[in-house]
């Protein structure tokens, strides 16, 4: 009896093994068939690797991606690893340069990490670009970037100050002590301060909420215990913005503590409404994720080189110039953009 | 108890010959190799399947000790953890201006330290689980790993460095050479040796063979001081593809070799398996990995393909041992029943 039921368990795997691999040679016999459809001229292929999956941003920016390459007629990959390691990513980027794609575009896991592989695909002639997550300058052709740190800086500091009126004490929440985005933003945002018009305005702390959303609520809940008079909160995270906006809320603060910072529209949709965060910042994932596919298209069609002071056109986006950075180019998405209580009903269902 | 009849003329026949798990092992490879060619045009040449190889093969390494530990009823889950130090240890001293060959030989020397520590506690105390040990020494390496890069990540190593990961003997990379001969010497010190054989003994019965007069506890030290050595080579290789560190890297690492001993039909009870049958096991696993990523399919159903592979053919090696030892089953079934 006992055998019986082990044989036919097994044949229950055997046959769940047959499915799985016949749902693959189907799909794979589609993609192959796009692929063989023009004969002598195929399709040109670009590719985009994530941080890992799973990440509502990445797949915000993969979608972009993949728009602006079904607008010029490509085909897109989109790629990531399990967990976010460079090992995972390593073996995705051989991959595809196995399968000879035009160009990759990758959202790096370390700075530094792919160099060998990245080089390994520029020298096989694929072009090579960087978007949200930077690789170092020898590793990529061109660096495409959200927003330049210095005005994502800037720009919370003076939302701020129209907020409270220009004078009272102010508090960062953070992501983790060492994120290197949010420390240069907190950089520039001091030298923000520096000016003038904010001499009524006193950053009290910076605290660490770690992107964790218990620590900083936690976190949240000390600065107001050591702060009565405490303002504002700016949180430059989207976990840290929400995790404030909540707690403010259910304490019943509004009017007293304004919370501003990058968000996701989704989550804090809520609070805008409620007037907790009167407006907060964040780019276009979507726009991220196009104009690295039509920076991608813009180098495999030769328009560029990522050459400081190339110029093309990005679709919808307009035109976009390639700038100097510390080791490199980049090209630049633009200003952080502005979600308040007018729009924020058009975004909370898109990301 | 169960009592097992061992017998030291084993016969041969034909029969039994082609009922070993590595034929089954190797007809996976030939079918995995059919569909992968079907699937993707980019699969069937030569450069693709050599840089693949150099893609999986640096976690295969530890897939020696791993077997023999398995073998031996035990376990060690801090393998990664013990090459992200290595690995660490070797750029710090590398940045701090100590020559590469030397840091080198520190990776090694760390790497068999780890190793030889975790194998000491398990020896010390023996009423501890190797669960347990290695799960703590794999947060306390990793944690090590962590005190000294903090989240940064080292690197700026010679060129001639990169050729472990990224070098050529003569068409065939070299971590696949390396591999191969690391792959026959383990083959016969597992399988032709007195060491090999103790450690099926001590597998097959723990207190038998100790006090038969099998010295299980330095069997034991040397075997985990091994899986040491191969993560620190592990590390090596790694690094030089990466051509940096961080204290991250090879996360995860042990349940990737623990899955491909498990798919070479190395039994989790002990004292069953082959060394062939681990090797093969990694190659399977490559190459099925490296053919659904040609067709790119998404991360999550990777794992779903892998995983019931692995339930497979644990649910297929479970059932030849039942079928070998039907009456000792029965006389259990028996004893529930009357209880």
């Amino acid at each position: 009896m006992k055998r019986w039921k082990l044989v036919s368990l097994l044949m229950v795997f055997v046959l769940t093994i047959l499915a799985a691999c016949g749902q693959e040679t189907g799909s794979g016999e589609s993609s192959e068939g796009n692929t063989s459809d023009g004969g002598g001229e195929a399709v040109t292929r670009h590719a985009i690797v994530f941080k890992s999956t799973g990440n509502p941003f990445g797949e915000k920016l993969m979608e972009g991606f993949e728009n602006a390459i079904e607008e010029v007629e490509g085909e897109a990959i989109l790629r990531a690893p399990e967990q976010p390691t460079v090992e995972g990513q390593i073996q995705i980027i051989e991959e595809l340069i196995s399968q000879q794609v035009a160009s990759i575009t990758i959202a790096a896991n370390d700075y530094d990490g792919l160099e060998p592989v990245l080089k390994k695909a520029i020298n096989k002639g694929i072009k090579v670009i960087s978007v949200d997550s930077a690789v170092n300058g020898d590793s990529r052709m061109v660096h495409v970037n959200q927003a330049d740190p210095e005005a994502i800086g800037r720009i919370q500091i003076q939302a701020t100050s129209e907020m409270i009126g220009g004078k009272g004490q102010i508090a960062v929440l953070s992501a983790t002590s060492q994120a290197s985005n949010q420390n240069l933003w907190i950089e520039w945002m001091k030298k923000e301060l520096e000016k003038p018009e904010y001499d009524k305005m006193e950053l009290v702390e910076v605290a660490y909420g770690d992107d964790l959303r218990d620590k900083s609520v936690s976190e949240t809940e000390a600065l107001l215990q050591s702060y009565p008079d405490l303002k504002a909160i700016i949180a430059p995270t989207t976990v840290g913005i929400a995790a404030a906006s909540k707690v403010i809320t259910d304490k019943g603060l509004q009017g007293e503590v304004v919370v501003t910072g990058l968000g996701l529209p989704s989550e804090m949709a809520e609070y805008i409404e409620n007037g907790v965060s009167p407006w907060m910042y964040l780019w276009n994932p979507i726009d991220l994720g196009y104009l690295a596919g039509r920076t991608a298209d813009a180098l495999v069609e030769e328009q560029i080189t990522g050459a400081e002071g190339d110029t093309f056109e990005a679709g919808d986006l307009g035109s976009y110039e390639v700038v100097k950075t510390e080791d490199g180019t980049e090209v630049l998405l633009g200003d952080p953009f502005e979600f308040n209580k007018d729009n924020i009903d058009e975004w909370k269902d898109v990301y | 108890m169960s009592t097992r009849i061992v017998s030291n003329i084993q016969k041969f026949t034909w029969k039994r010959f082609f009922l070993q798990w590595e034929w089954m092992l190797i007809a996976l490879l030939v079918i995995i190799f059919t569909i992968n060619s079907n699937i993707s045009p980019y699969f069937l040449n030569y450069t693709s399947i050599t840089d693949a190889t150099m893609t999986f093969l640096d976690k295969a390494f530890i897939v020696f000790p791993m077997v023999m530990i398995m073998i031996m009823r035990e376990i060690d889950i801090s393998v990664g953890s013990t090459a992200a130090l290595s690995s660490i240890v070797m750029a710090t001293l590398y940045n701090a201006g100590v020559p590469m060959v030397i840091a080198i030989v520190a990776c090694l020397l760390v790497g068999a330290l780890c190793g030889f520590f975790n194998g000491y506690l398990l020896v010390k105390y023996r009423e501890l689980s190797a669960v347990i040990v290695t799960l703590s020494t794999m947060i306390l390496y990793r944690g090590i790993a962590y005190m000294i890069l903090e989240d940064r990540s080292a690197g700026d190593f010679p060129d001639w460095f990169s050729y472990f990961g990224w070098g050529y003997v003569g068409g065939i990379p070299f971590i696949l050479c390396l591999f191969v001969v690391l792959a026959i010497g383990f083959v016969l010190l597992l399988q032709k040796t007195t060491i090999g054989r103790r450690i099926y003994a001590v597998g097959s019965n723990p207190k038998a063979s100790r006090f038969s007069g099998v010295k299980v506890d330095k069997i034991k030290l040397l075997v985990f001081t091994l899986a040491g050595l191969m993560a620190a080579i592990t590390a090596i290789f790694l690094t030089s593809r990466m051509g940096s560190t961080r204290p991250n890297v090879a996360n995860m690492y042990e349940l990737d070799v623990i899955a491909m001993v498990a798919l070479g039909g190395i039994s989790t009870v002990g004292g069953k398996g082959k060394m062939l049958g681990a090797v093969l096991a990694v190659f399977v696993i490559g190459y099925l990995q490296f053919g659904l990523g040609l067709i790119n399919i998404p991360a999550q159903m990777l794992l779903i393909v892998i995983g019931i592979l692995l339930i497979v053919s644990v649910t297929v090696t479970n059932f030849r041992v039942t079928r070998k030892a039907p009456q000792r089953k029965a006389k259990k079934n028996q004893a529930k029943k009357v209880s």
